[in-house]
């Protein structure tokens, strides 16, 4: 049958592709507008980053990021990460844990507001935490008689984050766990195994790769927040400016050279979360396959 | 270790999967749970497991005489193979059958690692998987799997063996051999066993005894002879195999189908009550001539002679359709041909009085049909 080929051009022996693909020039012109936009939107800014970053000389591009208020920012952005990144782990799996294997009241309560903090615009997201814990906020008062800070300290940049990077890992999880199904777990237990053991031995072996994902999106996401972070963090340089906030200042201050190098370091960050993003993909890839 | 189980009942939110079951399985007894879908085997077996937990109100589950309803799942000694085998994907075979061996608490009563070994080998040379130790799941086929299944249950040597449809995921060939395989397995090592089907000839061949399951009820229990000879209800003779029904009444003991007219003590009263008489498709005789008793005159509409017995579709003067399974012998001495008139002779029969419209999907008639003559 021919049908399908009769109106398009001939296609060359050994063709690799089906006869329900798409004509080649029709092919050829989706990949090229995709290539097109991919450049001009993503290639091209990223490649102006590096470009004025290294414009003026790798001398001031060590400066700027050697420079003790940045060095501050890249210190706090990753305490934060490696803060608010294992206890979201944690969470994420206690939540998929249960939502997968279970059914109980308020389960698709607990769902819905694993989503929220996708919807919430993140500004609302630090604004909340003014609202609960600033001076003219609910705990307010209270935490001011204990001399607690949680605004305009490390805190509420790290509860900030914790918010906005929540739902990365659980939502990476559930979907994998509830493919698996329980029928493992429940096969540890009839051979007596305990509920720790079941979960070592069993669950997380088989959730790693999605886990490690989870954990990666996670924390690329913690590390590039800057919408709720700059609501509660005050931007006390030197104490409360994370990398993101800290690239915003030096651009204000017309100092570019400074502030695209600093955003090199994140960009860099960003480059290697897909290539091991991209690594983990193809390792999931040929477990499937196996 | 006998098992018996009083009064089960289970809901699933409005859904009625158990109806006050009552249950019992002799000692090294292998036992067939048959049913369609949603006849609650599945969920029975799982509360015998303690997967599930049956109703407040519910009888005991009792293992032996001892009540094992509040032993949590691991505590009760049951070995569970599922349909799907749920063999630990990450784990080689040697692991999956170690790995009930190696998590036993406490930890202090843990077989060491040689004598754990050495129960591995003996299990794998047991369901015949010899060579296979380094093997992961998914470089087996099905049936391989479903050994290594089993032999992961042995190791922690269980007092009961439960099977969920055991050989539902396998292919027809596979399915036949495993189910002989498991029958011989059974007669050495006499472990007292569960098993659930929908599928009536793997009951019958494999089973000592097959316990029926319609909508949540037990509906008869019986070995695989007395279940296919001695239906109690229409439910459990169109279950166990094809059947032929046909539709007339009673009156003063005798039964009246069609032309047909049969004595039927059972009924002696004067009011007429609908009946139906069930035929299976080899104890229905064609006859090219209407003989003295009784009969059915049908035109053949189809032969189908591959198989090991002919096929034969007719249609009755009513215009329904009459299933015969007759040897390839008597076919072609009748010289039967398509679309030719010729005498059904019922040889053997079971006459209900239930409505097989509660139970089997048909178009129910709410008026007697009148004599024929």
């Amino acid at each position: 049958m021919r049908t399908t080929e009769e109106a398009s051009e001939r296609r060359p022996a050994g063709d690799p592709f089906k006869s329900t693909a798409e004509p080649r020039a029709v092919r050829w012109t989706l990949i090229a507008v995709a290539l097109l936009f991919l450049g001009l939107f993503l290639l091209l800014p990223l490649l102006a980053v590096f470009v004025y970053a290294l414009g003026s000389g790798l001398g001031l591009y060590f400066d700027a990021i050697a420079e003790p208020e940045a060095l501050a920012a890249i210190v706090l952005t990753l305490v934060t990460a490696a803060i608010a990144v294992p206890l979201n782990t944690i969470f994420g799996i206690a939540a998929s844990w249960a939502i997968a294997k279970f059914n109980f009241v308020g389960r698709n309560i607990l769902i819905t507001l694993i989503d929220l903090p996708f919807t919430v615009s993140p500004v609302i997201s630090g604004m909340i935490y003014i609202m609960l814990f600033g001076l003219h906020g609910w705990l307010g008062p209270w935490l001011a008689e204990h001399n607690i800070s949680i605004i305009f300290a490390l805190p509420g940049i790290v509860l900030a984050t914790m918010f906005v990077t929540f739902p990365f890992v659980a939502r990476e999880l559930i979907p994998l766990m509830q493919a698996q199904g329980s029928e493992e777990e429940e096969t540890s237990l009839l051979l007596g195994a305990g509920g720790w053991q079941t979960f070592w031995r069993i669950t997380m072996p088989n959730i790693k790769w999605g886990l490690l994902y989870g954990v990666i999106l996670c924390t690329a996401r913690s590390v590039g927040e800057f919408g709720a972070v700059s609501v509660v963090s005050g931007h006390i340089r030197g104490r409360t400016t994370t990398m993101t906030l800290h690239v915003e200042i030096l651009y204000n201050e017309y100092n570019f050279t400074a502030s695209f190098a600093v955003a090199s370091l994140l960009t860099l960050l960003a480059l290697m979360t897909l290539i091991i993003k991209g690594f983990l993909e193809w390792r999931t890839h040929r477990e499937k396959e196996m | 270790m006998s098992i018996e189980v009083k009064n089960i009942s289970k809901t699933f939110g409005g859904f009625v999967a158990l109806d006050d079951v009552s249950l019992n399985v002799a000692t090294g007894e292998l036992v067939a749970l048959l049913g369609p879908s949603g006849s609650g085997k599945t969920t029975l077996l799982r509360i015998i497991a303690g997967l599930e937990i049956p109703d407040p109100g519910s009888g005991p589950i009792l293992f032996h005489e001892e009540n094992v309803a509040g032993q949590r799942v691991g505590e009760r000694g049951v070995g569970f193979v599922f349909q799907h085998y749920a063999l630990f994907r990450h784990m080689t075979v040697h692991e999956n059958i170690a790995f009930g061996m190696r998590v036993q608490r406490p930890r202090t009563q843990r077989p060491s690692r040689d004598t754990i070994r050495r129960k591995v080998d003996e299990l794998i040379k047991l369901v015949q998987l010899d060579g296979m130790a380094r093997r992961f799941p998914n470089q087996l086929s099905g049936g391989q799997r479903q050994r290594v299944a089993l032999a992961r249950v042995l190791a922690i040597e269980p007092k009961v063996l439960l099977l969920d449809e055991p050989f539902g995921a396998l292919d027809a060939k596979v399915r036949k051999e495993l189910r002989r395989w498991l029958r011989r397995f059974h007669d050495d090592i006499k472990l007292t066993s569960v098993f659930v089907t929908h599928d009536q000839e793997e009951a019958m061949e494999v089973a000592d005894r097959v316990v029926v399951m319609n909508e949540g009820q037990i509906v008869q229990v019986g070995t695989p002879d007395e279940i296919f000879h001695q239906p109690q209800s229409n439910f459990v003779m169109s279950f166990m195999g094809s059947v032929n029904i046909f539709r007339g009444y009673v009156e003063e003991g005798k039964a009246y189908i069609g032309p047909m007219e049969f004595d039927y003590p059972e009924y002696r009263d004067s009011e007429r009550k609908l009946a139906h008489l069930f035929v299976r498709p080899y104890q229905l005789d064609i006859e090219t001539e209407a003989g003295s008793g009784n009969s059915l005159k049908a035109r053949v509409s189809r032969i189908h002679s591959g198989g090991g017995q002919v096929k034969v579709d007719l249609i009755s003067q009513t215009g329904e359709p009459i299933y015969v399974e007759i040897s390839h012998q008597c076919c072609s001495m009748l010289g039967l041909e398509k679309g030719g008139e010729v005498f059904v002779v019922p040889r053997e029969m079971k006459i209900f009085l239930d409505d097989p419209a509660e139970q089997i999907p048909q178009a129910p008639e709410a008026e007697l049909p009148a004599p024929v003559d």
